[in-house]
């Protein structure tokens, strides 16, 4: 059996940032296995600009933000099978793989990065009621179908929930001589970035109807008609409220959920809120040698964090292939008031310089401090002006301030 | 009198402009986003260009700089009348100068040629 030395499942915006780390890092036999046609993943669809304003301090299109990282791949004598499929790994880290050129190949890797990304929730997810014609499709999937297959979703489209990909589609589909006739989004705040909510719907008039969600959809083969009513603090219709909307699409833009059918065929346990493995502070799994890093570990809204978690990544197994990783006791980092989830969930007791936990809240919120503490004890403290869920935020805190090995807290503390 | 809502940061201030004075800011940043887009609003355009016989069919275009939000849909009907060739390497130049905007129209992809 072939051996390797570090084995990147997906090469994309966080496997490609883990690939190059890991070879600066002292790592030579290196593979990427990635199930598309090119390096670069979800990024290529996004053709949109407002990348890497943190790693090149430029705001880049989304195919130019991948290049640079394939750029630097492709300098290096790293090993990359395009249209290739894990099909599994084992605890003992085989890599179970296949394409066209090889057939069924199992490969022995020293160590597992996975970095496979999300996938949208359907309709299936949430549950719309009413007929299930065709022309309901996810917005991300018209976005592939019309930024790179060049196909039409549809004439006159209607866009339920309001994330980003969402609202970047309804600019997208009016550039493209489309009629949006709105959007409408369960929560009474949107779940998009600010930015977008300006400069895809404002900026077109397109309306954003918030509290607000499908009540019925007409139609025997294709879409017809949506009802689309307002919903109270229950979520529950009111009654008188309704809208119909003529339509032949309707794009669901109503979240992101970690994809990660590999670490579940393994066993591994995801996690209920992040619906990513669970990870220490150096982004290592249960399981020694494992690591996850990008959108398969949580999903991100700004790609310029996922190429830095892919960084840790490479830097973590490539410690991991020289044993200098950190090993023994844990603390357990748990998520708070108000907060609806902490990464890492677990730091070794022993890591040195300033631990970076990621999280997010379940609901904005305005002047509030957030603190991270253990019993009464608390250790770090930030005030926030305003915090929304649609943005990730990240605190950090020094291990040397806690007394014991207690659990820790994030949590928000209000007025 | 203009209602904007400020996208420097994710706080978006509810800003009104009037008589080339600011209100509603919370910080020095929403006065020039706000005297910007009361006066000349910019924006970046993206779209894609139809390419033949390349491994994928739309090639991803942006303007070069920013351009006049009020020639956005002008700009890109002037996009959708192109067509090009495989192969396109990134940065190329699709459209100089379009409509006279002193801005050109580039090529955000290498798209290779499909072997046949």
């Amino acid at each position: 059996m072939k051996h390797v030395d570090l084995v990147i499942i997906g090469g994309g915006s966080a496997g490609l940032a883990a690939a190059i780390k890991a070879y600066d890092e002292g790592i030579q036999s290196i593979l990427v296995l990635e199930k598309e046609k090119y390096l670069g993943g979800i990024l290529l669809q996004c053709i949109h600009n407002g990348f890497g304003l943190t790693t090149f301090q430029e705001e880049l299109t989304g195919p130019e933000y991948a290049h640079r990282y394939v750029e630097e791949v492709l300098k290096r004598p790293i090993d990359i099978k395009l249209e290739t499929m894990v099909m599994e790994i084992t605890p003992d880290k085989q890599v179970h793989y296949s394409n066209e050129l090889e057939g069924y190949i199992i490969v022995q890797a020293g160590a597992i990065i996975c970095a496979t990304g999300c996938s949208e929730r359907t309709r299936g997810a949430i549950n719309i009621p009413g007929h299930r014609p065709a022309g309901i499709i996810t917005a991300g999937l018209a976005q592939k179908y019309i930024n790179i297959d060049g196909f039409h979703v549809g004439k006159r489209v209607f866009i339920l929930g309001s994330g980003d990909i969402g609202l970047i589609m309804a600019r997208r589909l009016r550039f493209e001589g489309v009629e949006v006739l709105g959007v409408a989004e369960l929560m009474p705040y949107s779940n998009g970035l600010n930015r977008n909510l300006v400069q895809c719907l404002y900026d077109f008039n397109i309306p954003l109807f918030l509290h607000h969600t499908i009540k019925d959809i007409i139609g025997q083969t294709r879409i017809e008609k949506i009802v689309v009513g307002e919903v109270d603090d229950d979520f529950q219709f009111i009654p008188g409220t309704e809208k119909e909307f003529e339509i032949d699409a309707l794009l669901l833009s109503v979240g992101l959920i970690p994809s990660n059918p590999i670490l579940e065929k393994l066993g591994i346990a995801l996690h209920p809120r992040t619906k990513g493995p669970w990870v220490d502070e150096q982004l290592q799994t249960e399981i020694p040698g494992i690591f996850a890093c990008g959108n398969s570990l949580h999903v991100h809204d700004l790609v310029d964090f996922v190429s830095l978690e892919g960084e840790k990544a490479g830097v973590s197994a490539s410690k991991y292939l020289k044993t200098e990783l950190l090993t023994g006791t844990m603390i357990s980092l748990k998520a708070g008031y108000g907060i609806g989830y902490v990464l890492p969930q677990r730091v070794h007791q022993n890591s040195l310089g300033p631990i970076q936990i990621s999280y997010r809240v379940i609901k904005p919120y305005q002047n509030v401090t957030v603190l991270v503490r253990q019993g009464n004890c608390v250790v770090k403290k930030i005030r926030k002006p305003f915090l929304f869920p649609a943005e990730m935020e990240q605190i950090s805190f020094s291990l040397s301030q806690l007394e014991t090995d207690e659990e820790v807290w994030v949590e928000v503390q209000d007025a | 009198m203009r209602d904007l809502i400020c996208i420097v940061c994710p706080r978006g201030c509810h800003l009104t402009v009037e008589n080339g004075k600011v209100t509603g800011n919370f910080c020095k940043r929403g006065i020039q986003y706000g005297l910007q887009e009361a006066t000349n609003p910019v924006r970046m355009v993206t779209s894609t260009v139809a390419i033949h016989d390349g491994l994928i069919a739309r090639l991803p275009v942006v303007t070069s700089q920013s351009i006049p939000k009020s020639m956005m849909f002008e700009v890109i009907r002037e996009i959708q009348t192109i067509e090009v060739v495989a192969p396109i390497t990134i940065g190329t130049i699709i459209i100089e100068n379009v409509l006279n905007t002193g801005t050109n129209i580039i090529a955000t992809r290498t798209v290779e040629r499909r072997s046949s």
